[in-house]
């Protein structure tokens, strides 16, 4: 591990670092292993969260086969149904999107993005990794204690979660709050890095406005979790203080099998109220990131510059504020107040302003749009559609009327995965084939990429939009099975079969996308540094896959911002951020302070004045 | 949630007023940057370590809220009872005040280039601190001698979680005073220290803050 020498008293511009030979790690372990690398950092962070996640899908697959096919597979049994369900969910949620997008790919691109060598605080970064690592293996010791994990479902909701006949009621649940305690403190450790390292490490000429809008995307969603994720942080304390201590925070008066139990009082609403808190602004912790990424996504494979930038990043801010007051939503039948129904149905659908504003915008990035339909771009075009259809779903569950009925079937399970899971993913996907070349100086195999990606969309469609019908049918979520229910049609049943056969196909489809990552390290075809002719400038370091450091003797100067494609005039389709004006545009600069020329023509040789706008 | 919710629209009201004073408002794609462009385009003029600070309190100042929205919400249940508050908590906030004071003094000493004015306060502070820290542990002690432990009550339950939720964040000030302190024993100059004795200053002013807001939030419960 190297450590940098520091002088408080020195001043070393925010960008640059110390004492640069003694920031370079000089051994094995101090490169790999306890790495102060962001890039190192990030890797280390996709390998534990994609290690993580294909567990709980082969927990989801195994719920499919239980719900496709009941009564057929004796290892599924109702308590590891449950539990099954519980962990699938916290892990796809928190242990894989929430670590990924913002460890895996706040790490890698953040600095990369904004000019500077690394992350502020690479220390803290570091433990932040290892933190998250432990939190992720508390979780999976849950598996091997008495009891087995929590089967309380995600949300974790008391009294249940610590009553006798939930499974894993002792250890499990223990193991699970504790696990998310460290992953709080993980994260928030890192959280401090992305926002400062926006915030004050931007190369000369990075201005706020001139940020890629992933960058927007993974601060915003940052602040985010450093705000929310205290609730979840103080849930998971009282409910570990309830179970391990017998307090009664969350837990009222209850009688279990004849015995009245010590607690008194408690108030499972007031966890309801702190998990929602954190639970909603969630969804945009994992969708805000997802938004950016996808900008640039459509923006670079279309040649065309982003549609309404400022917007844009206005919308991200607002979705992040309005985020806050729309939780109980989730809440609608938890018998609250009918006031606070209506005042957050009005706020839920407020929300949808923002965010079919940005859909809009990518829409019309795409307009008339040089549309290279790459891997990348076909993800994120996929994912344009998807998130569209799971928005639509969530101005149904929003109105109060609505939710009542449909809050307990699987309509919701349809909605959010669609909306929350499918959306997301695809953009996490869409994003490993479009940085993979930078990541490791190599293609994916794009015929792999396009078996992946058709059979992802159309299967994750197979999947949900019936879905969406067995809900309005009634079928209940959460249950292990609903065979001999006079309500539920035989069709349904054969839906479900459907269902599941899909799911096991997806599934296992993302064996290629696993076979290619592994396969193309080795044998892809060389990248090359700016293999999208991208603009942004994690595509103009020195070398590929960059180096520690990121960009060699000098930082880069920007003099424009991320999306200049497709410049009438200009001698290629981009003009990455760090190009300057060329000379005969500087000598133009003052022809076009005079107003001898116009900005277009200007414009045309890359040389960015403002059309009368603040200098 | 009331009180958790201001604290964040208060947050997000500094987020958002920041960004405007920035460059949200401009054009980039036809905004001019000269060629002779000087360092931190709109970074704040403060070193990284004092904005990760900054972003930090914030953090703690939601999860201190949000204890105390739960701690409103729990209130309402009819088990409630009063809090036998004891007396030593004002002996402690009277030390907690005193250490911010030390902390306080020592920065000027460190501004003043004082490396002795800064090893004396440093000391002081930190002896304050723990001398505050021993008087809730004696605080706890009293409680559960008194028959009031962690499940008498949830307005006990609150009292323990919410000083040791305190407690914890000191003793992470006090690692970085530790840290500081070992430096200046050293024979350190104070350069080298001025910046961690102004984090650390910061630091305690608002440890006191939250802790003037919760031990009102105890007597306003015992009232």
């Amino acid at each position: 591990m190297t450590s940098v020498t520091h002088d408080e008293s020195a001043y070393v511009p925010p960008a640059e670092v110390e004492e640069p030979e003694l920031y370079h790690p000089k051994t094995f372990v101090g490169r790999y292993i306890w790495s102060q690398d962001a890039k190192v950092i990030a890797v280390q962070y996709a390998i534990t969260a994609i290690g993580i996640g294909l567990v709980a899908l082969v927990l989801s697959g195994i719920m499919r086969l239980q719900l496709g096919f009941p009564h057929t597979f004796s290892f599924i049994t109702p308590s590891n149904y449950l539990q099954f369900v519980t962990m699938h969910g916290m892990i796809m949620v928190i242990y894989l999107l929430t670590a990924l997008f913002l460890g895996g790919f706040g790490n890698y691109l953040i600095p990369l993005m904004v000019g500077a060598r690394d992350m502020v605080f690479p220390y803290v970064n570091m433990v932040s990794y290892w933190v998250y690592l432990f939190a992720v293996l508390l979780l999976v010791a849950s598996f091997f204690v008495p009891g087995g994990p929590t089967g309380a479902g995600w949300t974790l909701y008391p009294p249940q979660a610590i009553l006798d006949g939930t499974p894993g009621h002792n250890w499990g649940i223990i193991l699970m709050c504790v696990s998310l305690a460290f992953f709080i403190i993980g994260f928030t450790m890192g959280g401090l890095n992305y926002v400062v390292t926006v915030l004050q490490a931007r190369t000369r000429g990075m201005t706020m406005m001139r940020l890629p809008l992933t960058v927007w995307g993974i601060f915003m969603a940052t602040v985010l979790a450093l705000l929310a994720f205290p609730a979840l942080f103080v849930s998971a304390i009282m409910m570990t203080l309830d179970q391990a201590l017998g307090t009664s925070f969350f837990m009222p008066a209850l009688v279990s099998k004849g015995q009245h139990l010590a607690y008194n009082g408690g108030s499972p609403v007031l966890f309801q109220h702190l998990f929602w808190f954190f639970g909603h602004p969630e969804v945009y912790i994992v969708a805000l990131p997802a938004f950016g990424m996808v900008s640039d996504l459509i923006a670079t494979h279309a040649r065309k510059n982003i549609f309404g930038y400022r917007m844009m990043v206005w919308a991200i801010l607002a979705i992040g504020g309005l985020s806050f007051i729309v939780w109980a939503h989730h809440m609608y039948v938890s018998g609250m107040n009918p006031y606070f129904g209506f005042f957050f149905a009005t706020t839920t659908l407020i929300i949808a302003i923002p965010t079919a504003l940005k859909v809009y915008n990518w829409v019309l990035t795409l307009w008339r749009g040089n549309i290279h339909l790459t891997v990348p771009m076909l993800f994120a075009i996929g994912f344009v559609f998807t998130f569209i259809n799971g928005g639509l779903t969530g101005l149904f569950l929003g109105n109060v009327p609505v939710d009542l009925p449909l809050s307990d079937t699987m309509f919701v399970v349809a909605h959010f995965h669609m909306v929350m899971a499918v959306s997301p993913i695809l953009v996490v996907f869409g994003a490993i084939y479009h940085w993979y070349p930078k990541v490791t100086g190599r293609m994916l195999n794009d015929t792999l990429g396009k078996f992946h990606f058709w059979f992802t969309f159309l299967g994750t469609y197979a999947i949900y939009y019936p879905m969406h019908y067995l809900g309005i049918l009634g079928v209940p979520r959460r249950y292990y099975a609903v065979t001999g229910t006079d309500f539920i049609p035989d069709s349904a049943h054969s839906l479900n079969e459907g269902i599941t056969i899909a799911a096991l196909i997806v599934g296992a489809v993302q064996v290629v996308f696993l076979y290619n990552l592994i396969w193309s390290y080795f044998k892809g075809k060389p990248a090359g540094g700016n293999p999208w002719r991208a603009t942004t400038l994690e595509w103009q370091t020195p070398h590929t896959p960059p180096k520690h450091g990121n960009f060699g003797a000098e930082l880069p100067m920007v003099y424009r911002w991320a999306y200049d494609f497709s410049v009438p005039g200009a001698a290629e389709d981009f003009i990455p951020q760090n190009q300057p004006p060329s000379k005969k545009a500087r000598g133009l600069e003052k022809a076009l302070d005079a107003g001898e020329v116009g900005p277009h023509t200007a414009g045309a040789l890359g040389i960015q004045k403002p059309l009368g706008g603040k200098p | 949630m009331t009180y958790a919710l201001l604290v964040l629209v208060g947050i997000m009201a500094i987020v958002v007023w920041w960004l405007v004073r920035q460059t949200v408002n401009v054009k980039p794609w036809m905004e001019q940057r000269p060629i002779e462009i000087v360092d931190g385009d709109g970074a704040l003029s403060l070193p990284p370590v004092k904005v990760g600070l900054g972003v930090f309190l914030a953090v703690a100042t939601s999860l201190f809220a949000l204890l105390i929205s739960a701690y409103h919400m729990r209130m309402l249940g009819e088990d409630w009872t009063r809090l036998a508050v004891p007396r030593v908590l004002w002996l402690n906030t009277g030390l907690l005040f005193l250490s911010s004071v030390a902390m306080q003094w020592t920065q000027a000493a460190a501004r003043r280039g004082q490396i002795d004015g800064v090893k004396s306060g440093l000391i002081a502070a930190g002896a304050l601190t723990f001398s505050f820290l021993a008087g809730q542990l004696w605080a706890w002690q009293q409680m559960d001698a008194a028959g009031y432990f962690l499940t008498a009550n949830p307005a006990y339950s609150f009292f323990y979680l919410l000083t040791a939720l305190h407690g914890l964040h000191l003793l992470g000030g006090l690692w970085v005073w530790g840290k500081t302190t070992a430096k200046v024993l050293r024979g350190v100059e104070v350069g080298k220290v001025r910046l961690s004795v102004e984090l650390c200053t910061v630091y305690w002013h608002y440890l006191l803050l939250v802790w003037l807001v919760l031990f009102a939030v105890l007597l306003h419960a015992h009232t």
